[in-house]
């Protein structure tokens, strides 16, 4: 079976303040004179490897895995597949 | 008499201090510390949550510890009817359990914090808040870096309604929680939450002058609630 390489981002949704994203901006960025980055936001990156048939299967079955584990919090956060792709370093 | 599970999970660290407070308020509760794995829940009458940083606070306070074999027990126990109590650690691990409403969030202000607040109780209702009664200032010390409690307009109206709510004084908020919210009940009484310390609140040696040991009365209430009925 292949192993496939699913990444996904989990932030926190647009209403909700980042004070570690607005900490960056305010006491490093704008400190360092980088004060054209208008916004600055944080969050978690997964990258798991899963043996599956298919990527589409492997999509589904991180997916379920992240709802049902709360891997993100729904109530809070917005959870992103940034990429998949089968592994072929083994 | 009654028996209080206090749970332990790796990391955990507030265990011994709530165990504490019984003693220095006199109850004659028995109240003892317990591994996560060895929690039978046949054999306990409440069951207390303690602060700490179990599991590291990993992907996020709280988390993990959600999800174990342990919480399932306890959500068993609530639903037949036995008193749960989440402070600090405890109260992020009942909302990532979904045994409480909300979610808490980093701080505002990016720190961790560990200073006195000052609360006031609303609505009381269940074994814990028994003795408390609606508008009573409770003082306690915080100290937690994820503690910004958040939650949605309609729930939020819904807690309001039917729950109990503990909230930061005007000034006191030391996190940025949406309507100052420091701690919330389920809508029977029978889940408490919350971030400040009410086992650091016990007896006048351990409040600084000008507050009072709010929260003796916690710990009053479930004594009085397990012997009495609430």
């Amino acid at each position: 079976m292949p192993l496939f390489k699913v990444g996904v981002v989990v932030t926190y949704k647009r209403e909700l303040r980042d004070p570690e994203g607005e900490t960056i901006r305010r006491d490093l960025l704008l400190k360092t004179g980088y004060d054209r980055v208008a916004s600055v936001r944080t969050g978690k990156y997964f990258e798991f490897y899963v043996n599956t048939n298919s990527p589409e299967e492997a999509l589904s079955y991180i997916k379920e895995m992240c709802s049902k584990l709360r891997i993100f919090n729904p109530i809070v956060h917005v959870l992103e597949v940034v990429n998949i792709a089968e592994d072929s370093s083994n | 008499m009654p028996r209080i599970a206090v749970i332990k999970f790796p990391g955990t660290n507030c265990d011994e201090d709530v165990v504490n407070a019984f003693k220095r308020i006199g109850s004659s509760v028995e109240a003892k510390v317990v591994w996560y794995k060895e929690f039978n829940e046949k054999d306990w009458d409440a069951i207390i949550i303690p602060g700490g940083f179990s599991y590291g606070d990993w992907l996020r306070a709280g988390a993990i510890a959600a999800r174990t074999h342990t919480m399932e027990k306890i959500r068993r126990s609530v639903e037949k009817g036995i008193p749960v109590l989440g402070i600090c650690n405890g109260f992020q691990i009942l909302v990532e359990a979904g045994l409480l409403p909300g979610a808490l969030l980093p701080n505002e202000h990016g720190k961790f914090v560990c200073r006195w607040t000052r609360t006031v109780i609303e609505n009381p209702k269940g074994p814990w808040l028994t003795l408390a009664s609606s508008g009573e200032e409770l003082d306690m010390p915080v100290a937690h870096g994820e503690g910004r409690f958040y939650i949605d307009y309609e729930s939020y109206s819904l807690l309001e309604k039917e729950s109990s709510i503990l909230r930061y004084m005007k000034g006191y908020n030391p996190n940025g929680s949406i309507y100052d919210v420091a701690g919330i009940t389920s809508r029977d009484g029978l889940v408490f939450g919350l971030m400040p310390h009410p086992e650091r609140a016990v007896g006048r040696e351990l409040v600084p002058r000008g507050f009072n040991p709010g929260g003796e009365v916690v710990f009053r209430s479930i004594e009085f609630s397990l012997k009495k009925g609430w």
